[in-house]
C-alpha cells in the first residue's frame, strides 16, 4: 500500500452520544484504504456499529469529521446483522430495490440482478420469497442486494453473528471469494477474533465504551485464505496477538 | 369432512332439532317462539320482501365499507406523512369512534336524507379499525429497512409505496375484517333509528315492522338473514386476507411437521 494515495475515507475525532446519555464514540480516528478488508473488532457496546452508521450517513456525529477522498460519499452497500429483506417481495425484487430506488425498471435491472445472484450462488431462487430460504441464504441475498449498485465501499455490521457456526464458516469463505472477484473495499464489524483474522487485511481493535481505536493489527498474507490458512502458524499467531489486544482493552 | 368441521355442524343440527321438538311438544304459539321449520317456510314465502331488504342492507354495508377503506387508509397515510396532522386530527377521529352511533344517528337524520344518514352511520362505525390499524402498520416498518431506504436516499413517496404500505398490509387486513362486521352493525343500527319504510327499507326495518305486527316468524327470518350476511362478510374478508398474504406473511405459514 503506497502512502502517497490518500485513504478512501478518514475519520478524525469522531464523537457520538445518544439521547439516553451513553457516549458511544469519543475521539475515533480511522482511515479506510482502497481495496482493504478492515475489521472493526471490540467488546459489545463499544461503538463499532455506531462508527459504521456514521460512515454510511445513517446517523450524524456530534463532533469530528468524516472526509471522503473525492469530496463526496461514494456508492455504499450496507449489510445489517439481520438479512433485513422485505418479506412481501421476491428475492429478485429484494435485490432490485437499490436499483429501483434509482429509477431502474425491472426489465433493465434484470441482467444485473441475475449477475449478483449468481455471484452469491442463488441464481435459481429469484422467484422465491424470503421465508422460503434458510438464514444463510437470506444473508446471501442481503449481500447480493448490497453489491447490486457496484458500491465503492461495502459496510457489514456483524452480518454472520446470528448464524450457526457451519453456515458462518461457509459464508466467510464465500465472502473471501467475492472479495477476490470484486475487490470491493470492505469494513466489517465483528466481535469474533477468528473471523476477523481469517477475513481481514487489517483489524482495528476498539476500546470499551466510549469507543476509539486502541490498536491496529495488519494481517499481511499473500497466499490463498483456504483451510490451510486457518491452521497455519501465521494465522494462529495473529489470532493470539488479536486476542491479547482485546484482553488488554477489556482490562482497562 | 374432518371432525373439526363436522362437530359444530352436528351441534347446530342438534340444537335445531331440540328447538323444533320443544316448540311442537309444548305447543308454543308461533307469535312467542316459531319453530325452525316455520322460520324456513317464512323465509321462502316472504322471500320477495326479505330479499329486497337484504339487498338494501348489503348495498349500504358494502358502500360504507368501501368508504371506510378509502377514507381510513387515506387518513392513515396523511397522518403518517405529517405528524402534526395526526396530532391535530386524531382526537377527532377518536371522538367520532367512541360516541355510540345510536346516539349520533338522530342528529344525522336531521341533517341528511335517511339513505345518506344510514350510510354515514355505517361508515362512522367501520372506519376506525381501518384507520387505527393502518396507522399502526405504517409506523411498524422494520427500522433496518428504513435505514436501507435512507441509505439509498429514497424519497418519502418511495418509502411509503415500497416499504410502509406493504408493511402495513397485514395490519390493514386485520382492521378490514373487524370493519366488515362493524359496517353491517352500523347499517342495521342506523336503519332502526331511521325507520325508513317502503322500497328503500333494509332488513332492520323489516324486523321493527314485523315486531309491530307481531309477525315473529318473519322477525326470526330477517335475523337469520342478517347473521348469514355477517358470516358471509367475515368469511369473504378472511379469504381476501389469506389470498393477499399467502406468499409471505407468517399468519399464512403452514404449521406442524
Amino acid at each position: 500500500m503506497s502512502l502517497s494515495i490518500p485513504p478512501l475515507v478518514s475519520l478524525r475525532g469522531l464523537a457520538k452520544s445518544f439521547a439516553n446519555g451513553t457516549t458511544a464514540l469519543s475521539g475515533l480516528d480511522l482511515d479506510v484504504r482502497d481495496g482493504e478488508f478492515l475489521s472493526l473488532l471490540g467488546p459489545s457496546g463499544c461503538g463499532k456499529s455506531t462508527a459504521l452508521r456514521l460512515i454510511a450517513n445513517l446517523s450524524q456525529p456530534d463532533g469530528g469529521t468524516i472526509d471522503w477522498r473525492d469530496g463526496k460519499r461514494p456508492e455504499i452497500g450496507f449489510v445489517f446483522q439481520d438479512a433485513t429483506l422485505m418479506p412481501w417481495a421476491s428475492i429478485f425484487e429484494n435485490v432490485w430495490l437499490p436499483l429501483r430506488l434509482r429509477g431502474t425498471s425491472r426489465a433493465d435491472a434484470g441482467s444485473r440482478i441475475r449477475e449478483v445472484l449468481d455471484l452469491v450462488g442463488l441464481k435459481e431462487f429469484e422467484k422465491a420469497f424470503p421465508r422460503e430460504l434458510s438464514g444463510g441464504m437470506k444473508m446471501r441475498v442481503s449481500i447480493a442486494r448490497a453489491l447490486v449498485l457496484r458500491p465503492a465501499l461495502l459496510l457489514m455490521d456483524e452480518p454472520f453473528a446470528a448464524l450457526d457456526e457451519i453456515t458462518r464458516l461457509k459464508l466467510n469463505r464465500d465472502l473471501l471469494r467475492l472479495r477476490a472477484e470484486l475487490g470491493t473495499t470492505t469494513v466489517f464489524v465483528t466481535h469474533s477474533v477468528y473471523e476477523s483474522v481469517y477475513l481481514s487485511s487489517r483489524i482495528a481493535v476498539f476500546t470499551q465504551r466510549p469507543g476509539r481505536i486502541a490498536t491496529e493489527i495488519e494481517i499481511a498474507y499473500d497466499g490463498p485464505r483456504d483451510e490451510d490458512f486457518r491452521v497455519s502458524p501465521f494465522y494462529v499467531e495473529k489470532c493470539r496477538a488479536t486476542s491479547r489486544a482485546l484482553e488488554q482493552v477489556m482490562a482497562e | 369432512m374432518s371432525a373439526e368441521r363436522a362437530l359444530p355442524m352436528l351441534v347446530c343440527a342438534a340444537v335445531l332439532a331440540a328447538w323444533e321438538t320443544l316448540v311442537r311438544w309444548a305447543e308454543i304459539p308461533p307469535y312467542i317462539l316459531p319453530a325452525p321449520s316455520l322460520i324456513a317456510t317464512t323465509l321462502i314465502t316472504d322471500w320477495g320482501t326479505l330479499s329486497g331488504s337484504l339487498w338494501v342492507t348489503l348495498r349500504i354495508t358494502a358502500l360504507a365499507l368501501a368508504l371506510a377503506v378509502g377514507i381510513g387508509v387515506a387518513l392513515a397515510i396523511l397522518f403518517a406523512q405529517w405528524r402534526w396532522l395526526e396530532r391535530s386530527f386524531f382526537p377527532f377521529a377518536v371522538v367520532l369512534q367512541v360516541t355510540p352511533i345510536i346516539a349520533i344517528a338522530p342528529l344525522l337524520l336531521v341533517y341528511l336524507e335517511p339513505g345518506t344518514a344510514v350510510l354515514v352511520c355505517a361508515f362512522l362505525v367501520a372506519y376506525f379499525p381501518i384507520l387505527a390499524n393502518t396507522a399502526l402498520g405504517l409506523a411498524s416498518a422494520d427500522h433496518n429497512l428504513r435505514d436501507l431506504f435512507d441509505l439509498y436516499r429514497a424519497t418519502r413517496w418511495q418509502q411509503m409505496r415500497l416499504l410502509r404500505l406493504p408493511a402495513a398490509l397485514p395490519y390493514f387486513l386485520g382492521g378490514l375484517r373487524i370493519a366488515g362486521g362493524l359496517a353491517l352493525i352500523g347499517a342495521i343500527a342506523a336503519e332502526i333509528a331511521a325507520g325508513t319504510a317502503g322500497r328503500g327499507a333494509g332488513l332492520a326495518y323489516r324486523i321493527v315492522e314485523a315486531g309491530y305486527r307481531l309477525n315473529i316468524p318473519r322477525m326470526f327470518a330477517a335475523l337469520f338473514l342478517i347473521s348469514i350476511a355477517g358470516i358471509a362478510i367475515y368469511l369473504a374478508l378472511e379469504a381476501v386476507s389469506r389470498l393477499a398474504l399467502r406468499r409471505w406473511h407468517d399468519s399464512t405459514r403452514e404449521r406442524g411437521a
